[in-house]
């Protein structure tokens, strides 16, 4: 049986690892992302996603690089993303150790070329990352570019949309709730998970243990985790083992004997 | 000596990751493209990510296949990664059928597509050991590993299945035969566990 994935998200600006709040990041956590792949590595993470967040597209090749640095010692699947306009950058990304490319403006803006990586990688190595916001309407929208650009799409719409492009999972995000600490969107994150046949992310507020439960109870698949995790000595192994209580099957470290 | 590693380099797949497993456990290798300079190496990797049609095929186009048989008859240590474990089978039905390397006689066959079954098979699932071998050695059995596939092997001789895991059904997940060793996940990306077994191929 799969085990319920805990995933641990780096957010990189200028090649340092951010706490994100609300998606503005002016706190260092980490200067080198590599500390904190030591640590995870460590701490039984199951996958760990890396972002660039700049905004602009100029340091994307040292960001580039840093992935690569990053492969060397990370031993789980590792996702990556931020700033692939081009296939040549996303392969660029896959060689130098990704397992898996989030887009997220591109869903938007190159949609075509979504359908291209899917095509060309396969659907499991195309993550479709979604920021919504609640802003003042009804629903909740999808916002783009880091958060900046409104794109009027309902969350429910872009998800299946996403889908069709070829994404093989969504990582669930929501701007109000992003270092807010009250726990994932789970209303909007219920619709998504009930809407689409891949695996659901649940990412964006977690400060508690318990709000994890609160995103699988939503229906996602995996639960992503950014600044609290970065927080706190064994974070990770303490959320299975907090997981593990409340009887979610997760993978526990590796058991060696004779 | 140290021993010297080939992993195979015929245009498909992440070859870093396990050059990076490989290197994490203190061993060298290279990424081999030209079949000649295969039967030079101790040990052969053949990985892989992708469709097996394309696979076989540029097997076929960088004349891999000849050497690759050449490494088995010579009674090189041989380990298949995910597609390259099911590229070891005898074929493969994943859009059409398609003819393998046919070290094992086994089939590569599509998971069922039921309600509650999600296809792609992803994520970290036990494996089972149904035997012994040394690339397992040190490590208990049910232990996660990392998967990733839509396409599984099925085995027809039992003693070559070396673990099995469950997804809807129980499947073949490490295949084993004298000097040939086939891994349906991903040891490079399974963590201590997966180190393990790249750390006992190299030294087995």
């Amino acid at each position: 049986m799969l085990k319920t994935r805990l995933i641990a998200v780096l957010i990189v600006l200028d090649g340092q690892v951010v706490q994100s709040v609300r998606f503005k990041h002016t706190n260092v956590i980490h200067y080198d992302p590599i500390h904190a792949i030591e640590a995870f590595n460590k701490w039984a993470v199951d996958e760990i996603v890396v972002l660039n967040v700049a905004r602009k597209a100029d340091d994307r090749d040292a960001f580039a690089e840093k992935v690569a640095d990053i492969s060397r010692i990370c031993f789980v699947p590792l996702s990556v993303g931020g700033w692939i306009t081009d296939e040549g950058y996303a392969d660029l990304l896959l060689r130098s150790g990704a397992d898996k490319l989030v887009v997220n403006t591109a869903l938007h803006s190159q949609p075509e070329l979504v359908a291209a990586l899917s095509r060309r990688y396969g659907k499991q190595c195309v993550v479709a990352s979604m920021d919504v916001m609640r802003g003042g309407s009804e629903f909740p929208t999808v916002r783009v570019d880091r958060g900046r650009v409104d794109t009027g799409v309902s969350a429910f719409e872009w998800a299946a949309r996403a889908v069709e492009l070829g994404a093989g999972e969504i990582l669930f995000n929501s701007i109000d709730h992003d270092g807010a600490r009250k726990g994932y969107d789970v209303e909007t994150l219920k619709t998504i998970a009930r809407s689409v046949d891949v695996p659901v992310i649940a990412f964006g507020g977690v400060l508690t243990w318990d709000h994890l439960l609160g995103g699988l109870d939503a229906g996602a698949d995996a639960v992503a985790v950014a600044n609290q995790f970065h927080y706190t000595e064994q974070s990770t192994k303490k959320a299975k083992a907090y997981l593990a209580r409340k009887n979610v099957t997760v993978r526990a470290e590796g058991r060696f004997g004779d | 000596m140290s021993t010297k590693i080939a992993i195979v380099d015929y245009g498909m797949g992440n070859l870093r990751s396990v050059a990076n497993g490989l290197a994490e456990v203190g061993a060298s290798s290279a990424l081999v493209s030209k079949g000649e300079d295969l039967l030079t190496y101790d040990k052969i990797i053949l990985p892989g990510v992708g469709a097996f049609s394309e696979a076989m095929e540029n097997l076929h186009k960088r004349e891999l296949t000849a050497p690759l048989n050449a490494c088995v008859d010579a009674g090189k240590q041989i380990l298949g990664i995910c597609l390259g474990m099911q590229l070891m089978c005898r074929q493969s039905f994943e859009d059409g059928t398609h003819q393998g390397l046919g070290w094992f006689d086994a089939d590569v066959v599509e998971f069922p597509k039921t309600e509650n079954l999600k296809v792609p098979h992803m994520g970290w699932n036990s494996v089972h050991f149904e035997k012994d071998n040394a690339i397992i050695h040190g490590i208990e059995t049910g232990n996660d590993v990392y998967f990733v596939h839509s396409y599984y092997v099925d085995c027809k001789n039992q003693s070559d299945i070396l673990a099995t895991a469950l997804h809807g059904q129980k499947f073949t997940a490490m295949l084993a035969r004298d000097h040939l060793t086939g891994m349906q996940f991903h040891p490079e990306k399974s963590q201590q566990v997966g180190l393990k077994m790249l750390e006992n191929f190299v030294n087995g």
